[in-house]
């Protein structure tokens, strides 16, 4: 892959924090990246990675293929362990975190390669999302003690309430492999709803989908926005849906943040409609 | 039967499992008492108990774990022979046959299990290939280790000793476990009863486990590691589970064993008998535990019928090809994975490139 050459002067300044909604302001972040960078051995797949989302934000991170979006993803969800920098959650630094920790404390995410758990029941894909919110242990599991039942009872009850977000009640006992595509993307979302996070990352939630589910994705995230009063980070190739639902917006090229702003501000910058935007539409 | 119906298909199966299994012992234990069926058989009553347990608890690995092992041997040695140990010497102090059985399979299973806990803390942070070597490796460690063991018994209780054959045993001590030589002139306790029992209890816990909240996240490791993880499952803490549980459910079967023979000598848990677990695991289909029970019962049974006993010779290369066979035409990700190492040499790593 011949990679362009770029003219390091024609970099816009980036601003240390991204534009956070006028309600969040006076709250602090629920996530703040600083000078975040990874390198795999002499690639810098990422690097100066300066971030803040606001507590019930709704941000977009956009950029070219192979820009290192998912690498942020894998950044903040500690699948790697980044070379430089600092992530803070809610203002603690996940540096010794591992990606389960990560998630206790309050990261969801769902993948641009769908992972679900393909040979378990979509019941059971979200009941795993719970997983540790439920309480009973091995012992009460292996006798079938009262805990048991309970613990089941709550967790069946629980992964139908955030099934209907989706409508996807009628799905419970299918085969999580054998769902339709978008379904599939929906139930991961759910899946990472179940684990209760803050923050919930969605890597191109919309990939795959007809324009009429991807317009009523757009109004389930907004909604679970909403509902849950969490922020939202979201990769999306399709413009439309990030123009329409992020409030900041941060453009990823080659590693580098190129610009942040508001939709408006991103759809107007040139160096975003050089790099991005005017090429390739879809990425 | 419209109770049946209306079960979900996973249940039903588990169900019909447990009243075909109940229905089988309620045919041939009368026929058994009564001696109507052939010495060959009758024989091999508890000696295929023994193989169905560690089938289904080789399926806990293989099929609901999604993990290779092969040295599964290994953790029915540590029972047989923990087992038999224990029962020959509580011999005056438990009178009681059946009870005496019963605590030594106990002891049997928590054997195995340690074994099994010691072992996963290093196997269990690799995965696939590396994790299936490594097992293989330990089966071959504890038949050594066995085989250099040394146990006695006198009035003050259990003397070991490890490469050194001579013991100081005192007034009317005498020789338990005789290194390579093994464990001669076992009183043989074992019953298809209890064989049934055991059997029964293995499909219990595994049933149970699968359908609770620990059995989920296993069988989530299997799915999808990097996804598990994603929701805050413990992958070691689950792999650990399930390992340890099918280890001292094999050692549990090791003890059965062991006190229905005559003798047991450490060669007899070698690598060959781990892949004929394997095979059973494999034909009956991963993770379908009536699929291993079957497949137990008749590949334990059948080498022994007159028709078949002069091919016994080619029994072990019969399997390898059965294996062979199975692998191709059905989609393990587990087994698929290691032999394509040897086969393909251009792996696609799908977790090369991270959570994509
Ligand atoms: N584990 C890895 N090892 C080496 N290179 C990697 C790894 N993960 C990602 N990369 C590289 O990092 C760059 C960014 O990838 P990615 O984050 O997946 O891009 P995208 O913005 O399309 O999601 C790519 O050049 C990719 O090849
Ligand atoms: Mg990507």
């Amino acid at each position: 892959m011949a990679m362009p050459k770029r003219e390091p002067t024609k970099l816009v300044p980036v601003p240390s924090t991204n534009i956070i909604p006028e309600r969040d302001v006076d709250k602090s972040p629920i996530l703040e990246c600083r000078h975040l960078g990874i390198d795999f051995g002499g690639l810098t797949a990422v690097n100066d990675f300066n971030m803040a989302i606001g507590r019930t934000e709704i941000a977009g991170l956009i950029g070219p293929n192979g820009a290192g979006k998912t690498t942020v993803f894998n950044l903040l969800t500690k699948v790697y362990q980044p070379t430089r920098g600092t992530i803070l959650l809610d203002g603690v630094d996940t540096h010794s975190m591992s990606t389960v920790q990560v998630n206790k404390a309050g990261i969801a995410r769902t993948f641009q390669n769908i992972r679900l758990f393909s040979n378990l029941s979509v019941e059971d894909n979200v009941k795993l999302g719970l997983h540790n919110h439920i309480s009973y242990g091995l012992w009460q599991g292996l006798f079938r003690l009262p805990g048991y039942w309970q613990g089941e009872k709550v967790a069946h009850e629980r992964a139908m309430e955030l099934l209907s977000i989706f409508d996807m009640e009628n799905l419970a006992s299918t085969k999580a492999g054998s769902l339709p595509y978008g379904a599939q993307r929906r139930l991961e979302i759910v899946r990472a709803l179940a684990t209760n996070p803050s923050l919930l990352l969605l890597d191109e939630p919309a990939a795959g989908m007809n324009p009429s589910e991807t317009a009523e994705l757009m109004e389930n995230i907004v909604k679970i926005r909403d509902t849950f009063q969490i922020a939202v980070l979201l990769i999306e190739h399709d413009m439309s849906l990030v123009m329409s639902i992020c409030e900041g917006i941060c453009v990823l090229n080659f590693g580098q943040i190129i610009a942040k702003g508001t939709p408006d501000e991103i759809q107007a910058d040139p160096v975003v409609i050089e790099a991005y935007l005017g090429k390739q539409k879809e990425g | 039967m419209n109770k049946l119906k209306s079960m979900s298909p996973a249940t039903r199966t588990n169900f019909l499992t447990y009243a075909a299994v109940i229905l089988t012992f309620a045919i041939l234990q009368p026929l058994s008492a009564a001696g109507k069926i052939s010495p060959t058989l009758q024989g091999q009553l508890v000696p295929v108990c023994a193989y169905v347990v560690m089938a289904l608890s080789l399926n806990l690995t293989v099929g609901v774990l999604g993990e290779l092992s092969l040295g599964h041997a290994g953790f029915m040695s540590v029972g047989a022979f923990s087992g038999a140990v224990c029962a020959s010497a509580l011999q005056n102090v438990i009178p009681a046959s059946g009870l005496r059985l019963g605590v030594s399979m106990v002891v049997g299973a928590l054997l195995a299990g340690i074994v099994g806990t010691i072992i996963s803390v290093p196997v269990l942070r690799l995965n696939g290939d590396y994790l299936a070597i490594v097992t293989l490796a330990f089966g071959q460690i504890i038949k050594s280790i066995v085989e250099n063991l040394y146990v006695g018994v006198d009035a003050k209780g259990l003397h070991f000793s490890f490469l050194q054959p001579t013991m100081r045993l005192g007034e009317g001590g005498r020789m338990i476990l005789n290194g390579p030589m093994g464990i001669p002139n076992i009183s043989k306790i074992s019953t298809f009863l209890a064989g049934f029992i055991l059997i029964m209890v293995t499909l219990a816990v595994i049933f149970n486990l699968v359908n609770s909240r620990s059995g989920r996240a296993i069988m989530a490791l299997r799915d999808n590691r990097i996804a598990a993880e994603s929701v805050g499952i413990n992958v070691i803490k689950y792999k650990m589970m399930a390992f340890v549980i099918s280890a001292a459910l094999a050692g549990a079967a090791g003890a059965l064993f062991s006190l229905g023979q005559n003798t047991i000598v450490a060669s007899k848990f070698d690598f060959n008998m781990s892949i004929l677990i394997l095979v059973y695991v494999v034909l009956g289909g991963q993770g379908k535990m009536w699929g291993s029970i079957l497949a137990a019962s008749f590949l334990t049974i059948l080498p022994e019928t007159a028709a078949m006993r002069d091919l016994k010779d080619y029994r072990m290369l019969a399997y390898a090809i059965v294996l062979i066979l199975v692998m191709l035409a059905t989609n393990s990700p587990a087994l698929k994975g290691f032999f394509a190492r040897f086969f393909r040499r251009k792996e696609d790593k799908t977790e090369k490139g991270g959570a994509q």
